[in-house]
């Protein structure tokens, strides 16, 4: 089935000349997603600049704002690194009370989203706050050098999290914000994968354009956490998808019963076995010698599939 | 005309608040400072305040909020008190670095552990590094009169840094007096509406605020907020006597009571300041020749008035309801600080009193004074004191 490609807007708010790795996964979120919502704010309120961002400390916001230079051509605002969320909700209120039409988007890292954010993200959905909040899930801290977070995948390399004589890599699956997310019942909750830019973009649009708060999380391979080339950075994201490693859904006022699901296999069959991801990264390098923990790593997969109601079968 | 109401020192501070006109309230509750987003909310829920009050899930997303708030460039106000206020520590080192002039409210309460949720002001002194203005008020007038004032200072371009006023737990919080509300349009005149030249999240002129500032600019941004606080002192007295033109009340960097022929001085802060004044009066019918002197501004911290007041006195008696473990009372070691390099100096002293809401008592300051005394004859005493302990229980 051909995939329909909206078009994408050449108006740019992540400028060049950021000081990001080359290939990285997470500059490309902060570009797609700051013109998939300008796009949005057009079409909603007539005007593509009616937005302002809040960034949680992390990689993107290190290498966008190193005074004097800046890579944002939007309004923006970085303040620490859990309250992202609790700095938009005071933004959209002010902006309420400035009567200025518009949308605050949220930006976080999955440390400062899924660890020490989670609380005034939680806060920040459940009150209802016109604002998107995006998760760049690198599935690690890179800002800090590579050290485990709760929404590193079971049997990862990172440095807290090393394999060795009595440890596979990371032993804990992995959090899946988005559920927790989706249980606020907010009206728009969406995975996506920069190896599919298109549904990323899509789906960014549509959280900019709905009235209240929505949350996405959006896988964004780190080239030096992740141990690849940066040219693979896509190659690896794609995969993701590919494998049924990283579902992509979206989760309307908290309905469970009504997921809607994307690039999915109509037989429930994923073609690609996991270990075509996983070979391709140096982090799951060790996981080879170990083919139970490559079994356990499915069965956690095919258990969160379970969970969003689609029984899978992996190679 | 200005009406009179009896309140607590809470609703004191909600009403300067809605006098203030913030655009932005976010406030978690928090004991003794409750009955503050409480009101705030009735008024909002009335009509009577025309803010966003944002109910948040805790006192690091009610400042987090407040300073998103006031970096899209409205007057934001919040209250807490002692365990909110040390969560809050984190941001407020940031809203202070990015210039956002916030005014918080604060019902002085001791830290944990163990957990008390009485007064002394363990908070807002743990929060003295953080380029926060301190006020503390004696009495409930001075509450909101000073909340008022915060938001004039924090406000002015020579300043641009967040402000706290403190008022006592449960003695001035809960605690009902007669309050003069002053009239909204005098207060929107002596206040004006906030409009920020250096902090705004328009996209019809976007910029970027807090920046990563690398070795080369984080030492010279650090300095900006020395120099604000600096300029501070100034400005400080400038919305001082404005306000006495305007409201007809009087306020000092630090107040001063009998203190013109005085030997002994003994100086406070907040609603001890009230204590020490009734205290004097009765000593000075005994003949003792002593004064008192209330520190109205904590930060900037008063040098020249302080300078002043040592020079009228041979024992200056710090009594504080704070302690620095390791060296004594904050104010102290502050004081210590303005007078090292006097040529004449008074022999200055530490009482740490009243901690975690214990009463001080008359019977304290007379021990207080007859320590002092000793001092004054030249009998070697320590230098910091701890006064009203219960030793049988030590």
């Amino acid at each position: 089935m051909a995939v329909r490609k909206p078009p994408i807007t050449t108006r740019e708010y992540w400028a060049p000349g950021h000081a990001a790795c080359a290939g990285c996964g997470p500059a490309i979120v902060m570009k797609l997603a700051t013109k998939a919502f300008s796009e949005a704010m057009e079409e909603k309120y007539g005007d593509p600049n009616a937005f302002a961002i809040a960034h949680a400390t992390g990689c993107m916001e290190v290498v966008s704002a190193v005074f004097p230079y800046t890579a944002w051509k939007a309004p923006w605002v970085h303040v620490a690194f859990e309250n992202a969320a609790a700095v938009a909700s005071g933004i959209e209120a002010a902006w309420k009370k400035l009567g200025r039409k518009g949308k605050i988007l949220a930006i976080g890292g999955d440390g400062g989203t899924a660890d020490i954010g989670l609380q005034a993200l939680s806060g920040m959905l459940e009150r209802r706050h016109n604002v998107v909040y995006l998760m760049y899930d690198n599935e690690a801290y890179m800002n800090t050098g590579i050290q485990r977070s709760s929404s590193t995948p079971y049997g990862a390399w990172t440095t807290t999290s090393p394999p060795g004589k009595y440890s596979i890599g990371e032993d804990k699956p992995k959090k899946w914000v988005a559920l927790i997310a989706a249980a606020h019942q907010v009206p728009y909750v969406a995975t996506a994968s920069i190896g599919d830019p298109y549904d990323f973009y899509r789906k960014m649009k549509k959280a900019a354009s709905v009235d209240g708060p929505a949350f996405v999380q959006v896988l964004a391979p780190c080239v030096p956490g992740w141990r690849i080339p940066p040219e693979k950075t896509i190659e690896v994201a794609k995969l993701a998808i590919e494998t049924g490693l990283w579902p992509l859904f979206e989760i309307e006022n908290g309905d469970f019963h009504n997921i809607k699901f994307q690039r999915f296999p109509k037989d429930g069959k994923f073609k690609r076995p996991i270990e075509d991801y996983l070979k391709l990264q140096g982090r799951f390098k060790h996981l080879f010698k170990r083919p139970e923990a490559i079994q356990e790593l499915k069965n956690q997969i095919k258990e969160l599939w379970r969970i969003l109601g689609k029984e899978v079968e992996l190679p | 005309m200005p009406m009179r109401k009896v309140m607590k020192g809470n609703e004191a501070a909600a009403w300067a608040a809605k006098l203030a006109r913030p655009k932005v309230v976010a406030a978690f509750p928090i004991t003794p400072s409750t009955l503050v987003p409480e009101k705030i909310s009735e008024f909002v829920a009335n009509g009577e305040m025309d803010a966003e009050f944002i109910k948040v899930e805790s006192e690091h997303s009610a400042i987090s909020a407040c300073v998103g708030a006031s970096a899209a460039g409205v007057r934001t106000f919040t209250a807490t008190a002692s365990q909110g206020l040390a969560l809050m520590h984190e941001i407020l080192f940031i809203a202070a670095g990015m210039r956002l002039p916030i005014v918080m409210a604060i019902g002085n309460r001791a830290l944990s552990a163990p957990i008390n949720i009485w007064n002394d002001w363990q908070d807002t002194i743990s929060e003295r590094d953080t380029g926060w203005l301190q006020f503390y008020a004696e009495n409930n007038q001075e509450a909101l009169d000073l909340i008022l004032i915060a938001f004039k200072v924090a406000e002015d371009e020579r300043v641009l840094l967040p402000a706290m006023v403190g008022f006592d737990a449960f003695i001035l919080t809960h605690t009902v007096e007669p309050v003069e509300i002053p009239d909204q349009e005098v207060v929107d005149e002596f206040l004006g509406e906030y409009v920020p030249k250096h902090a705004y999240l328009d996209p019809a002129r976007p910029i970027t605020q807090g920046s990563l500032g690398f070795p080369a600019h984080y030492m010279e941004a650090r300095y900006k907020v020395w120099e604000a606080m600096e300029n501070a002192r100034e400005v400080i007295k400038e919305v001082f006597d404005e306000f006495e033109k305007k409201f007809g009340r009087r306020y000092h960097m630090i107040e001063e009571y009998r203190t013109d022929d005085a030997e002994i001085i003994l100086l406070t802060m907040g609603s001890l300041a009230g204590t020490l004044k009734e205290f004097v009066d009765k000593k000075r019918e005994e003949g003792v020749k002593i004064g008192a002197a209330k520190m109205t501004v904590y930060r900037p911290f008063p040098i020249e008035e302080l300078k002043a007041l040592a020079k009228k006195t041979k024992v200056l008696a710090i009594l504080e309801k704070d302690v620095s473990f390791g060296i004594g009372g904050a104010v102290f070691t502050d004081a210590s600080r303005v007078l090292v390099n006097e040529k004449e100096k008074p022999i200055l002293l530490d009482f740490i009193v009243g901690l975690g809401g214990r009463d001080v008592t008359f019977g304290q300051l007379e021990e207080v004074v007859e320590i002092s005394k000793k001092a004054l004859e030249g009998e070697k005493v320590e230098e910091v004191h701890w006064i009203g302990l219960r030793k049988e229980i030590l």
